[in-house]
Protein backbone atom coordinates (compact mmCIF):
# COMPACT_ATOMS: atom_id res chain seq x y z
CA UNK A 1 0.00 0.00 0.00
CA UNK A 2 1.63 3.44 -0.83
CA UNK A 3 2.96 5.79 2.24
CA UNK A 4 3.01 9.00 1.28
CA UNK A 5 4.46 11.37 4.53
CA UNK A 6 4.10 8.43 7.37
CA UNK A 7 0.47 7.81 6.06
CA UNK A 8 -0.57 4.62 4.85
CA UNK A 9 -3.20 5.08 2.01
CA UNK A 10 -5.46 2.26 0.85
CA UNK A 11 -6.22 3.05 -2.67
CA UNK A 12 -3.53 3.95 -5.32
CA UNK A 13 -5.47 6.43 -7.02
CA UNK A 14 -5.65 9.96 -6.46
CA UNK A 15 -8.62 11.79 -8.47
CA UNK A 16 -8.82 15.49 -8.94
CA UNK A 17 -12.28 16.97 -8.49
CA UNK A 18 -12.46 19.71 -11.18
CA UNK A 19 -14.49 19.96 -14.20
CA UNK A 20 -17.59 17.42 -13.19
CA UNK A 21 -21.06 18.02 -14.56
CA UNK A 22 -22.35 18.41 -11.14
CA UNK A 23 -20.89 18.28 -7.63
CA UNK A 24 -22.95 15.28 -6.87
CA UNK A 25 -21.83 13.66 -9.98
CA UNK A 26 -18.27 14.45 -8.52
CA UNK A 27 -19.14 13.43 -5.12
CA UNK A 28 -20.73 9.80 -6.80
CA UNK A 29 -17.19 9.25 -8.99
CA UNK A 30 -15.12 9.81 -5.76
CA UNK A 31 -17.20 7.24 -4.77
CA UNK A 32 -17.22 5.08 -7.02
CA UNK A 33 -13.17 5.48 -7.47
CA UNK A 34 -12.85 4.07 -4.16
CA UNK A 35 -10.49 6.88 -3.58
CA UNK A 36 -8.48 7.88 -0.44
CA UNK A 37 -7.13 11.16 -1.72
CA UNK A 38 -8.77 13.89 -3.86
CA UNK A 39 -6.71 16.70 -5.67
CA UNK A 40 -8.87 20.11 -5.00
CA UNK A 41 -7.89 23.43 -6.97
CA UNK A 42 -8.22 26.45 -4.53
CA UNK A 43 -7.32 28.85 -7.26
CA UNK A 44 -9.95 27.27 -10.30
CA UNK A 45 -12.72 26.96 -7.99
CA UNK A 46 -13.07 30.01 -5.68
CA UNK A 47 -10.28 33.43 -6.45
CA UNK A 48 -10.21 33.92 -2.91
CA UNK A 49 -10.55 31.98 0.51
CA UNK A 50 -13.79 33.76 1.41
CA UNK A 51 -16.01 32.56 -1.15
CA UNK A 52 -15.61 29.12 -2.01
CA UNK A 53 -17.32 27.53 1.35
CA UNK A 54 -20.08 25.76 -0.27
CA UNK A 55 -18.16 23.94 -2.70
CA UNK A 56 -15.62 23.25 0.14
CA UNK A 57 -17.65 21.95 1.68
CA UNK A 58 -18.43 19.17 -0.66
CA UNK A 59 -15.06 18.04 -0.88
CA UNK A 60 -14.65 17.77 3.14
CA UNK A 61 -18.01 15.68 2.89
CA UNK A 62 -16.98 13.27 1.11
CA UNK A 63 -14.73 12.17 3.81
CA UNK A 64 -11.32 11.40 2.23
CA UNK A 65 -8.09 13.20 2.57
CA UNK A 66 -7.71 16.54 0.99
CA UNK A 67 -4.11 17.15 -1.39
CA UNK A 68 -5.11 20.97 -2.25
CA UNK A 69 -2.81 21.95 -5.38
CA UNK A 70 -1.27 25.31 -6.77
CA UNK A 71 -3.23 24.15 -10.35
CA UNK A 72 -2.26 27.42 -12.55
CA UNK A 73 0.22 29.18 -10.89
CA UNK A 74 2.90 30.39 -12.70
CA UNK A 75 5.97 31.97 -10.21
CA UNK A 76 7.22 30.29 -7.38
CA UNK A 77 5.48 33.68 -5.35
CA UNK A 78 2.05 32.74 -6.68
CA UNK A 79 2.79 28.77 -5.82
CA UNK A 80 3.49 29.29 -2.20
CA UNK A 81 0.95 32.23 -1.40
CA UNK A 82 -1.46 29.13 -2.94
CA UNK A 83 0.00 26.83 -0.97
CA UNK A 84 -0.28 28.88 2.67
CA UNK A 85 -3.78 29.89 1.44
CA UNK A 86 -5.01 25.42 1.06
CA UNK A 87 -3.54 24.91 4.31
CA UNK A 88 -5.58 27.69 5.99
CA UNK A 89 -8.74 26.44 4.78
CA UNK A 90 -7.86 22.51 4.47
CA UNK A 91 -5.81 21.93 7.42
CA UNK A 92 -3.96 20.04 6.23
CA UNK A 93 0.43 20.25 5.55
CA UNK A 94 0.02 18.42 2.34
CA UNK A 95 0.28 19.99 -1.11
CA UNK A 96 0.70 19.11 -4.32
CA UNK A 97 2.92 21.87 -5.97
CA UNK A 98 2.62 22.49 -9.76
CA UNK A 99 5.15 26.06 -11.05
CA UNK A 100 4.01 25.73 -14.73
CA UNK A 101 6.08 27.27 -16.88
CA UNK A 102 4.73 27.15 -20.33
CA UNK A 103 0.99 27.83 -21.29
CA UNK A 104 0.47 25.81 -24.10
CA UNK A 105 1.83 22.45 -22.88
CA UNK A 106 1.35 22.88 -18.99
CA UNK A 107 4.75 21.70 -18.47
CA UNK A 108 6.00 22.46 -14.81
CA UNK A 109 9.41 24.64 -14.34
CA UNK A 110 11.65 22.49 -12.72
CA UNK A 111 13.13 25.30 -11.27
CA UNK A 112 10.76 27.48 -9.92
CA UNK A 113 9.84 23.94 -8.58
CA UNK A 114 12.70 23.03 -6.64
CA UNK A 115 12.81 26.50 -5.05
CA UNK A 116 9.18 26.49 -4.06
CA UNK A 117 8.89 22.92 -2.84
CA UNK A 118 12.67 24.10 -0.73
CA UNK A 119 10.25 27.05 0.79
CA UNK A 120 7.53 25.02 1.63
CA UNK A 121 9.09 22.24 3.00
CA UNK A 122 10.90 25.26 5.06
CA UNK A 123 7.52 26.51 6.31
CA UNK A 124 6.60 23.01 7.50
CA UNK A 125 4.38 21.83 4.17
CA UNK A 126 4.97 17.66 2.85
CA UNK A 127 5.28 19.26 -0.67
CA UNK A 128 3.70 16.54 -3.91
CA UNK A 129 5.90 18.32 -6.61
CA UNK A 130 4.42 17.92 -10.33
CA UNK A 131 7.46 16.83 -12.06
CA UNK A 132 8.57 15.94 -15.61
CA UNK A 133 10.58 12.27 -15.25
CA UNK A 134 14.16 14.19 -15.18
CA UNK A 135 16.45 12.22 -12.70
CA UNK A 136 18.62 15.61 -12.02
CA UNK A 137 15.36 17.37 -11.32
CA UNK A 138 13.81 14.55 -9.36
CA UNK A 139 17.25 14.25 -7.20
CA UNK A 140 17.11 18.26 -6.24
CA UNK A 141 13.62 17.93 -5.01
CA UNK A 142 14.53 15.19 -2.66
CA UNK A 143 17.07 17.19 -1.67
CA UNK A 144 14.78 20.16 -1.06
CA UNK A 145 12.95 17.65 0.98
CA UNK A 146 9.92 16.29 -0.98
CA UNK A 147 9.28 12.62 0.08
CA UNK A 148 7.12 11.77 -3.11
CA UNK A 149 7.51 12.95 -6.53
CA UNK A 150 4.78 13.16 -9.42
CA UNK A 151 6.21 13.22 -12.82
CA UNK A 152 4.06 13.54 -15.59
CA UNK A 153 2.80 11.26 -17.82
CA UNK A 154 1.55 13.38 -20.73
CA UNK A 155 0.52 17.27 -20.95
CA UNK A 156 -2.02 17.77 -18.37
CA UNK A 157 -5.56 17.01 -19.85
CA UNK A 158 -3.87 15.23 -22.98
CA UNK A 159 -5.20 12.09 -22.44
CA UNK A 160 -1.88 10.44 -24.23
CA UNK A 161 -0.66 8.27 -21.56
CA UNK A 162 2.77 7.12 -20.58
CA UNK A 163 4.80 9.54 -23.18
CA UNK A 164 8.39 8.45 -21.84
CA UNK A 165 7.93 4.90 -20.16
CA UNK A 166 11.94 4.52 -20.46
CA UNK A 167 12.21 7.69 -18.66
CA UNK A 168 9.46 6.39 -16.17
CA UNK A 169 11.18 3.22 -16.02
CA UNK A 170 14.78 4.92 -15.26
CA UNK A 171 13.08 7.27 -12.55
CA UNK A 172 11.44 3.87 -10.61
CA UNK A 173 14.72 2.27 -10.79
CA UNK A 174 16.73 4.64 -9.26
CA UNK A 175 14.37 5.99 -6.67
CA UNK A 176 13.30 2.28 -5.32
CA UNK A 177 12.17 3.84 -2.39
CA UNK A 178 10.68 7.26 -3.24
CA UNK A 179 6.52 7.00 -3.32
CA UNK A 180 6.32 8.01 -7.37
CA UNK A 181 3.02 9.28 -8.66
CA UNK A 182 2.00 9.57 -12.30
CA UNK A 183 0.15 12.55 -12.49
CA UNK A 184 -1.42 14.06 -15.71
CA UNK A 185 -2.12 13.11 -18.87
CA UNK A 186 -3.63 9.54 -18.21
CA UNK A 187 -6.68 8.87 -20.62
CA UNK A 188 -7.53 5.25 -20.35
CA UNK A 189 -7.60 3.16 -17.68
CA UNK A 190 -5.20 1.03 -19.62
CA UNK A 191 -2.42 4.10 -18.78
CA UNK A 192 -3.42 3.85 -15.25
CA UNK A 193 -2.75 -0.01 -15.23
CA UNK A 194 0.62 0.21 -17.72
CA UNK A 195 1.68 3.08 -14.72
CA UNK A 196 1.10 0.40 -11.71
CA UNK A 197 2.64 -2.23 -13.61
CA UNK A 198 5.99 -0.02 -14.05
CA UNK A 199 5.74 -0.05 -10.48
CA UNK A 200 4.56 3.13 -9.62
CA UNK A 201 2.95 3.55 -5.99
CA UNK A 202 -0.08 5.65 -7.26
CA UNK A 203 -1.83 7.54 -10.15
CA UNK A 204 -3.39 11.23 -10.07
CA UNK A 205 -5.67 11.69 -12.77
CA UNK A 206 -8.87 14.14 -12.97
CA UNK A 207 -10.33 14.88 -16.38
CA UNK A 208 -10.10 10.75 -17.56
CA UNK A 209 -12.67 10.72 -15.47
CA UNK A 210 -14.97 14.13 -14.98
CA UNK A 211 -15.19 14.20 -19.22
CA UNK A 212 -16.01 10.65 -19.72
CA UNK A 213 -19.46 10.14 -21.01
CA UNK A 214 -20.38 8.46 -17.71
CA UNK A 215 -18.20 9.68 -15.39
CA UNK A 216 -18.99 7.10 -12.13
CA UNK A 217 -19.03 4.43 -14.50
CA UNK A 218 -15.17 5.83 -15.53
CA UNK A 219 -14.38 6.03 -11.99
CA UNK A 220 -14.83 2.42 -11.42
CA UNK A 221 -12.81 1.27 -14.54
CA UNK A 222 -9.77 3.58 -13.28
CA UNK A 223 -10.47 1.62 -9.55
CA UNK A 224 -9.95 -1.73 -11.34
CA UNK A 225 -7.34 -0.75 -13.50
CA UNK A 226 -5.51 0.28 -11.08
CA UNK A 227 -6.19 -2.43 -9.27
CA UNK A 228 -4.89 -4.79 -11.55
CA UNK A 229 -2.25 -2.82 -12.40
CA UNK A 230 -1.19 -2.86 -8.92
CA UNK A 231 -1.44 -6.77 -8.91
CA UNK A 232 0.38 -7.45 -12.17
CA UNK A 233 3.39 -5.63 -10.90
CA UNK A 234 3.36 -7.08 -7.47
CA UNK A 235 2.84 -11.05 -9.29
CA UNK A 236 5.89 -10.28 -11.43
CA UNK A 237 5.47 -10.29 -15.23
CA UNK A 238 6.88 -12.47 -17.77
CA UNK A 239 10.13 -11.50 -19.49
CA UNK A 240 9.14 -10.46 -23.37
CA UNK A 241 11.20 -12.44 -25.83
CA UNK A 242 11.29 -12.38 -29.80
CA UNK A 243 10.31 -15.66 -30.49
CA UNK A 244 6.96 -17.94 -29.84
CA UNK A 245 7.78 -20.10 -26.56
CA UNK A 246 4.71 -22.45 -26.69
CA UNK A 247 2.76 -23.49 -23.42
CA UNK A 248 2.31 -26.69 -24.56
CA UNK A 249 4.88 -28.89 -25.82
CA UNK A 250 4.56 -29.47 -29.74
CA UNK A 251 7.34 -32.28 -29.94
CA UNK A 252 5.89 -35.32 -29.66
CA UNK A 253 2.39 -34.67 -29.32
CA UNK A 254 -0.38 -37.34 -29.49
CA UNK A 255 -1.57 -37.33 -33.16
CA UNK A 256 -5.30 -37.26 -33.11
CA UNK A 257 -6.93 -38.54 -36.60
CA UNK B 1 -56.54 30.89 -4.15
CA UNK B 2 -54.51 33.83 -2.87
CA UNK B 3 -50.96 33.55 -4.00
CA UNK B 4 -47.99 35.52 -2.42
CA UNK B 5 -44.79 34.93 -5.40
CA UNK B 6 -41.80 36.36 -3.71
CA UNK B 7 -39.11 37.08 -6.14
CA UNK B 8 -39.03 38.96 -9.42
CA UNK B 9 -36.32 37.17 -11.44
CA UNK B 10 -36.86 35.02 -14.00
CA UNK B 11 -38.32 31.85 -11.82
CA UNK B 12 -40.94 34.14 -10.13
CA UNK B 13 -42.18 36.00 -13.19
CA UNK B 14 -42.65 32.81 -14.41
CA UNK B 15 -44.39 31.39 -12.21
CA UNK B 16 -46.53 34.22 -11.64
CA UNK B 17 -47.42 34.17 -15.23
CA UNK B 18 -48.30 30.37 -15.14
CA UNK B 19 -50.52 30.96 -12.34
CA UNK B 20 -51.92 34.25 -13.36
CA UNK B 21 -52.74 32.17 -16.87
CA UNK B 22 -55.09 29.44 -14.39
CA UNK B 23 -56.72 32.60 -13.05
CA UNK B 24 -55.32 32.84 -10.07
CA UNK B 25 -54.89 35.68 -7.91
CA UNK B 26 -51.48 35.95 -7.91
CA UNK B 27 -49.50 38.95 -6.15
CA UNK B 28 -45.79 39.22 -6.53
CA UNK B 29 -43.35 40.77 -4.32
CA UNK B 30 -39.52 42.08 -5.52
CA UNK B 31 -37.25 43.54 -3.40
CA UNK B 32 -35.97 45.89 -6.40
CA UNK B 33 -37.86 48.54 -8.15
CA UNK B 34 -38.32 46.46 -11.10
CA UNK B 35 -36.34 43.71 -12.49
CA UNK B 36 -32.89 44.20 -13.57
CA UNK B 37 -29.35 43.70 -12.03
CA UNK B 38 -30.06 42.05 -8.59
CA UNK B 39 -31.10 38.77 -10.10
CA UNK B 40 -28.89 36.46 -11.93
CA UNK B 41 -31.46 36.29 -14.70
CA UNK B 42 -30.33 40.02 -15.77
CA UNK B 43 -27.27 39.05 -16.59
CA UNK B 44 -27.91 35.12 -18.25
CA UNK B 45 -26.90 34.76 -22.07
CA UNK B 46 -30.41 33.87 -23.36
CA UNK B 47 -29.51 31.17 -25.06
CA UNK B 48 -32.12 28.89 -25.28
CA UNK B 49 -29.83 25.67 -26.75
CA UNK B 50 -31.11 22.79 -24.40
CA UNK B 51 -29.34 20.31 -27.14
CA UNK B 52 -25.40 22.12 -26.41
CA UNK B 53 -26.71 22.53 -22.71
CA UNK B 54 -26.72 18.58 -23.15
CA UNK B 55 -22.79 18.83 -23.38
CA UNK B 56 -23.02 18.47 -19.40
CA UNK B 57 -26.46 18.93 -18.11
CA UNK B 58 -28.76 16.38 -17.13
CA UNK B 59 -31.86 14.91 -19.51
CA UNK B 60 -34.53 17.08 -17.89
CA UNK B 61 -32.43 20.17 -19.21
CA UNK B 62 -32.85 18.84 -22.88
CA UNK B 63 -36.23 17.93 -22.83
CA UNK B 64 -37.69 20.70 -20.81
CA UNK B 65 -35.45 23.40 -22.29
CA UNK B 66 -37.08 22.36 -25.81
CA UNK B 67 -40.66 23.01 -24.34
CA UNK B 68 -39.13 26.53 -23.33
CA UNK B 69 -38.30 27.53 -26.62
CA UNK B 70 -42.47 27.56 -27.54
CA UNK B 71 -43.20 28.72 -24.02
CA UNK B 72 -40.88 31.84 -24.58
CA UNK B 73 -41.87 32.36 -27.93
CA UNK B 74 -45.56 32.58 -27.31
CA UNK B 75 -45.32 35.14 -24.71
CA UNK B 76 -42.34 37.07 -24.87
CA UNK B 77 -40.86 39.67 -27.95
CA UNK B 78 -37.74 38.93 -29.74
CA UNK B 79 -37.40 35.31 -29.74
CA UNK B 80 -35.20 34.70 -32.95
CA UNK B 81 -35.08 31.02 -33.88
CA UNK B 82 -31.86 30.88 -35.82
CA UNK B 83 -30.12 28.04 -34.47
CA UNK B 84 -27.16 28.34 -32.68
CA UNK B 85 -23.56 27.45 -33.69
CA UNK B 86 -20.39 25.80 -32.01
CA UNK B 87 -16.80 25.85 -32.94
CA UNK B 88 -13.49 25.19 -32.02
CA UNK B 89 -9.96 26.32 -32.62
CA UNK B 90 -8.20 22.90 -34.47
CA UNK B 91 -6.08 22.50 -31.27
CA UNK B 92 -9.61 21.91 -29.53
CA UNK B 93 -10.78 19.48 -31.95
CA UNK B 94 -11.10 16.74 -29.61
CA UNK B 95 -13.38 19.00 -27.54
CA UNK B 96 -15.11 19.59 -30.40
CA UNK B 97 -15.71 15.46 -31.13
CA UNK B 98 -16.30 14.93 -27.53
CA UNK B 99 -19.46 17.70 -27.89
CA UNK B 100 -20.74 15.98 -30.93
CA UNK B 101 -20.98 12.79 -29.47
CA UNK B 102 -22.51 14.37 -26.17
CA UNK B 103 -25.38 16.06 -27.98
CA UNK B 104 -27.90 15.43 -30.61
CA UNK B 105 -29.86 17.58 -33.39
CA UNK B 106 -26.71 18.80 -34.79
CA UNK B 107 -25.06 18.96 -38.16
CA UNK B 108 -21.33 19.28 -38.52
CA UNK B 109 -20.27 21.89 -40.52
CA UNK B 110 -17.58 22.90 -42.20
CA UNK B 111 -15.98 26.18 -43.17
CA UNK B 112 -17.71 26.94 -46.35
CA UNK B 113 -21.24 26.02 -44.84
CA UNK B 114 -20.11 28.44 -41.54
CA UNK B 115 -19.20 31.16 -44.18
CA UNK B 116 -22.69 30.44 -44.91
CA UNK B 117 -24.59 30.94 -41.68
CA UNK B 118 -21.90 33.52 -40.70
CA UNK B 119 -19.91 35.47 -43.00
CA UNK B 120 -18.32 37.37 -40.46
CA UNK B 121 -16.48 33.55 -39.82
CA UNK B 122 -15.43 33.27 -42.71
CA UNK B 123 -12.26 31.91 -42.55
CA UNK B 124 -12.16 31.90 -39.12
CA UNK B 125 -13.25 27.73 -38.21
CA UNK B 126 -12.76 24.96 -40.12
CA UNK B 127 -15.17 22.74 -38.37
CA UNK B 128 -18.27 23.40 -36.40
CA UNK B 129 -22.28 22.29 -35.49
CA UNK B 130 -24.77 23.73 -36.42
CA UNK B 131 -27.59 23.08 -33.78
CA UNK B 132 -30.94 24.25 -35.79
CA UNK B 133 -33.68 23.97 -33.55
CA UNK B 134 -31.96 26.26 -30.91
CA UNK B 135 -32.76 29.80 -30.64
CA UNK B 136 -32.18 33.16 -27.89
CA UNK B 137 -33.95 36.02 -26.33
CA UNK B 138 -32.99 39.24 -24.57
CA UNK B 139 -33.22 38.48 -21.51
CA UNK B 140 -34.04 42.16 -20.16
CA UNK B 141 -36.75 42.66 -22.84
CA UNK B 142 -38.07 39.27 -22.00
CA UNK B 143 -38.34 39.76 -18.23
CA UNK B 144 -39.66 43.31 -18.79
CA UNK B 145 -42.39 41.50 -21.16
CA UNK B 146 -43.60 38.98 -18.81
CA UNK B 147 -43.86 41.71 -16.30
CA UNK B 148 -45.81 43.55 -18.54
CA UNK B 149 -48.20 40.34 -19.43
CA UNK B 150 -48.67 39.74 -15.68
CA UNK B 151 -50.09 43.53 -15.50
CA UNK B 152 -52.76 42.36 -18.34
CA UNK B 153 -53.53 39.29 -16.60
CA UNK B 154 -54.49 41.71 -13.61
CA UNK B 155 -51.85 40.03 -11.32
CA UNK B 156 -50.81 42.58 -8.44
CA UNK B 157 -47.09 43.69 -8.94
CA UNK B 158 -45.08 45.12 -5.75
CA UNK B 159 -41.55 46.06 -6.56
CA UNK B 160 -39.71 47.98 -3.93
CA UNK B 161 -41.08 45.73 -1.77
CA UNK B 162 -39.26 43.07 0.55
CA UNK B 163 -41.83 40.32 2.14
CA UNK B 164 -40.12 36.97 3.79
CA UNK B 165 -42.35 34.14 3.12
CA UNK B 166 -43.23 33.16 6.28
CA UNK B 167 -44.92 37.07 7.07
CA UNK B 168 -46.21 36.86 3.24
CA UNK B 169 -50.23 37.06 2.66
CA UNK B 170 -52.06 34.99 0.79
CA UNK B 171 -53.30 31.18 1.33
CA UNK B 172 -50.15 30.01 -0.42
CA UNK B 173 -46.54 31.28 -1.16
CA UNK B 174 -44.01 30.45 -3.62
CA UNK B 175 -40.55 31.53 -2.75
CA UNK B 176 -38.63 32.09 -5.79
CA UNK B 177 -36.05 34.32 -4.59
CA UNK B 178 -33.33 32.14 -6.21
CA UNK B 179 -29.71 32.62 -3.80
CA UNK B 180 -31.67 34.85 -1.45
CA UNK B 181 -33.39 32.20 -0.14
CA UNK B 182 -30.04 30.34 0.92
CA UNK B 183 -30.56 30.66 4.22
CA UNK B 184 -33.48 28.24 4.31
CA UNK B 185 -32.28 25.54 1.57
CA UNK B 186 -29.01 24.52 2.99
CA UNK B 187 -28.12 22.84 -0.18
CA UNK B 188 -28.61 25.67 -2.23
CA UNK B 189 -25.19 27.37 -3.61
CA UNK B 190 -23.90 29.49 -5.72
CA UNK B 191 -22.06 29.13 -9.03
CA UNK B 192 -20.27 32.43 -10.05
CA UNK B 193 -20.45 33.67 -13.66
CA UNK B 194 -19.20 36.90 -15.23
CA UNK B 195 -20.20 38.13 -18.16
CA UNK B 196 -19.49 41.20 -20.78
CA UNK B 197 -21.61 43.65 -22.70
CA UNK B 198 -19.78 44.63 -26.09
CA UNK B 199 -20.49 47.10 -28.47
CA UNK B 200 -19.09 45.87 -31.98
CA UNK B 201 -20.92 47.82 -34.50
CA UNK B 202 -18.68 45.90 -37.50
CA UNK B 203 -19.59 42.45 -36.56
CA UNK B 204 -23.02 40.85 -37.32
CA UNK B 205 -23.75 37.68 -36.05
CA UNK B 206 -26.97 35.47 -36.39
CA UNK B 207 -27.12 33.55 -33.34
CA UNK B 208 -25.21 32.83 -30.63
CA UNK B 209 -22.14 31.09 -31.39
CA UNK B 210 -20.20 28.66 -28.80
CA UNK B 211 -16.59 28.83 -28.78
CA UNK B 212 -15.33 25.00 -26.81
CA UNK B 213 -12.65 25.83 -24.19
CA UNK B 214 -11.33 22.67 -22.09
CA UNK B 215 -12.89 24.20 -18.89
CA UNK B 216 -16.03 26.84 -19.40
CA UNK B 217 -18.23 26.91 -22.56
CA UNK B 218 -17.95 30.53 -24.03
CA UNK B 219 -20.68 31.80 -25.94
CA UNK B 220 -21.48 35.35 -27.63
CA UNK B 221 -25.05 36.10 -28.21
CA UNK B 222 -25.90 38.89 -30.40
CA UNK B 223 -28.67 41.03 -28.88
CA UNK B 224 -29.14 43.22 -31.98
CA UNK B 225 -27.75 46.77 -33.16
CA UNK B 226 -23.78 45.76 -32.71
CA UNK B 227 -24.46 44.70 -28.93
CA UNK B 228 -23.21 41.47 -28.35
CA UNK B 229 -23.24 39.70 -24.63
CA UNK B 230 -20.01 37.27 -23.83
CA UNK B 231 -20.32 34.63 -21.13
CA UNK B 232 -20.13 33.01 -19.07
CA UNK B 233 -17.46 31.70 -16.61
CA UNK B 234 -18.24 28.99 -14.10
CA UNK B 235 -16.81 29.51 -10.66
CA UNK B 236 -17.71 27.45 -7.58
CA UNK B 237 -18.18 30.36 -5.41
CA UNK B 238 -21.09 32.33 -4.32
CA UNK B 239 -19.23 35.59 -4.63
CA UNK B 240 -20.84 38.04 -6.97
CA UNK B 241 -19.79 41.29 -6.36
CA UNK B 242 -16.39 41.53 -9.06
CA UNK B 243 -15.02 40.26 -12.00
CA UNK B 244 -11.54 39.06 -12.40
CA UNK B 245 -8.80 40.06 -14.61
CA UNK B 246 -8.35 36.51 -15.87
CA UNK B 247 -12.03 36.00 -16.24
CA UNK B 248 -12.34 39.09 -18.16
CA UNK B 249 -9.31 37.80 -20.38
CA UNK B 250 -10.31 34.72 -20.80
CA UNK B 251 -14.03 36.34 -21.75
CA UNK B 252 -12.81 39.03 -24.39
CA UNK B 253 -9.87 36.09 -25.63
CA UNK B 254 -13.06 34.36 -26.88
CA UNK B 255 -14.79 36.97 -28.54
CA UNK B 256 -11.51 37.79 -30.29
CA UNK B 257 -10.91 34.40 -31.22
CA UNK B 258 -14.40 34.18 -33.26
CA UNK B 259 -13.53 37.65 -34.72
CA UNK B 260 -10.83 39.70 -34.05
CA UNK B 261 -12.63 43.10 -35.35
CA UNK B 262 -14.11 42.28 -31.35
CA UNK B 263 -10.45 43.99 -30.33
CA UNK B 264 -12.07 47.48 -31.25
CA UNK B 265 -15.41 46.68 -29.46
CA UNK B 266 -16.32 49.06 -26.52
CA UNK B 267 -16.99 47.38 -23.36
CA UNK B 268 -20.53 48.62 -22.39
CA UNK B 269 -20.95 46.44 -19.00
CA UNK B 270 -19.85 44.01 -17.28
CA UNK B 271 -21.60 41.61 -14.84
CA UNK B 272 -21.60 39.28 -12.24
CA UNK B 273 -23.93 36.79 -10.10
CA UNK B 274 -23.96 33.85 -8.97
CA UNK B 275 -26.66 31.50 -10.20
CA UNK B 276 -28.72 29.53 -7.31
CA UNK B 277 -27.40 25.46 -7.60
CA UNK B 278 -28.58 22.27 -5.95
CA UNK B 279 -25.77 19.40 -5.99
CA UNK B 280 -27.33 17.60 -9.01
CA UNK B 281 -27.71 21.26 -10.54
CA UNK B 282 -31.26 20.53 -11.32
CA UNK B 283 -33.77 22.44 -9.85
CA UNK B 284 -36.32 21.63 -6.71
CA UNK B 285 -39.56 22.06 -5.36
CA UNK B 286 -39.79 21.89 -1.85
CA UNK B 287 -43.15 22.15 0.41
CA UNK B 288 -42.93 23.77 3.73
CA UNK B 289 -46.26 24.23 5.01
CA UNK B 290 -48.29 26.59 2.61
CA UNK B 291 -44.54 27.95 1.54
CA UNK B 292 -43.41 26.52 -1.46
CA UNK B 293 -39.78 26.92 -2.56
CA UNK B 294 -38.85 26.73 -6.47
CA UNK B 295 -35.36 27.10 -6.96
CA UNK B 296 -32.13 25.93 -8.01
CA UNK B 297 -32.37 26.31 -12.00
CA UNK B 298 -28.69 27.01 -11.94
CA UNK B 299 -27.36 27.99 -15.25
CA UNK B 300 -31.16 26.60 -16.65
CA UNK B 301 -32.93 29.84 -15.39
CA UNK B 302 -34.85 30.19 -19.48
CA UNK B 303 -34.73 26.83 -20.57
CA UNK B 304 -36.29 25.61 -16.80
CA UNK B 305 -38.41 28.26 -15.27
CA UNK B 306 -41.45 27.87 -17.85
CA UNK B 307 -41.45 23.89 -16.46
CA UNK B 308 -40.69 24.39 -12.94
CA UNK B 309 -43.41 27.23 -12.69
CA UNK B 310 -45.67 24.37 -14.50
CA UNK B 311 -44.46 22.26 -12.00
CA UNK B 312 -45.50 24.66 -9.06
CA UNK B 313 -48.76 25.13 -10.25
CA UNK B 314 -49.61 21.76 -10.69
CA UNK B 315 -48.43 21.38 -6.95
CA UNK B 316 -50.55 23.98 -6.13
CA UNK B 317 -53.87 23.10 -7.51
CA UNK B 318 -53.59 19.03 -7.30
CA UNK B 319 -51.63 18.64 -4.19
CA UNK B 320 -51.75 14.50 -4.84
CA UNK B 321 -49.46 15.31 -8.05
CA UNK B 322 -45.69 14.54 -7.60
CA UNK B 323 -44.20 16.51 -10.18
CA UNK B 324 -40.44 15.72 -11.79
CA UNK B 325 -38.78 18.23 -9.69
CA UNK B 326 -40.81 18.26 -6.94
CA UNK B 327 -38.40 17.12 -3.76
CA UNK B 328 -41.01 16.38 -1.10
CA UNK B 329 -40.24 18.22 2.28
CA UNK B 330 -37.12 20.45 2.68
CA UNK B 331 -35.26 19.00 5.14
CA UNK B 332 -34.44 20.98 9.18
CA UNK B 333 -32.11 23.71 8.53
CA UNK B 334 -28.83 22.84 9.11
CA UNK B 335 -28.07 23.51 12.84
CA UNK B 336 -25.75 26.90 13.49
Amino acid sequence: MPVFYGEIVESPLLLGTSLYPSPAIMAEAVRASACDIVTVSLRRESGSARTGQDFWGFIRDLGVRVLPNTAGCHSVKEAVTTAKMAREVFGTPWIKLEVINDAETLAPDVFGLVEAARILTDEGFQVFPYCTEDLGVAARLIEAGCEVLMPWGAPIGSARGLNNVYGLRSLRAHFPDVPLIVDAGLGLPSHAAAAMELGYDAVLLNTAVAKASDPVAMADAFARAVEAGRIGFEAGAMEPRDMAAPSTPVLGKAFLE
Amino acid sequence: MKVSVIGGGVVGLCVATVLAERGLNVTLYERAEAPGPAACSWWAGGMLAPWCEGESAEEPVVRLGREAITWWSERVGGVVLNGSLVVATPRDAADLRRFARMTECHEAVDAERIAALEPDLEGRFRRGLFFAGEGHLDPRRALADLVARLQGLGAELRFGTEVSPQDAPGDKVIDCRGLGARDDLPELRGVKGEMLVLHAPDISLSRPVRLLHPRIPLYVVPRGEGVFMVGATMIESGERWRITARSMMELLGAAYTLNPAFAEAEILETGVDARPAFPDNLPRLLREGRILRANGTYRHGYLLAPALAQQAAALLLEPETEPEFFHGHNRQRRSA
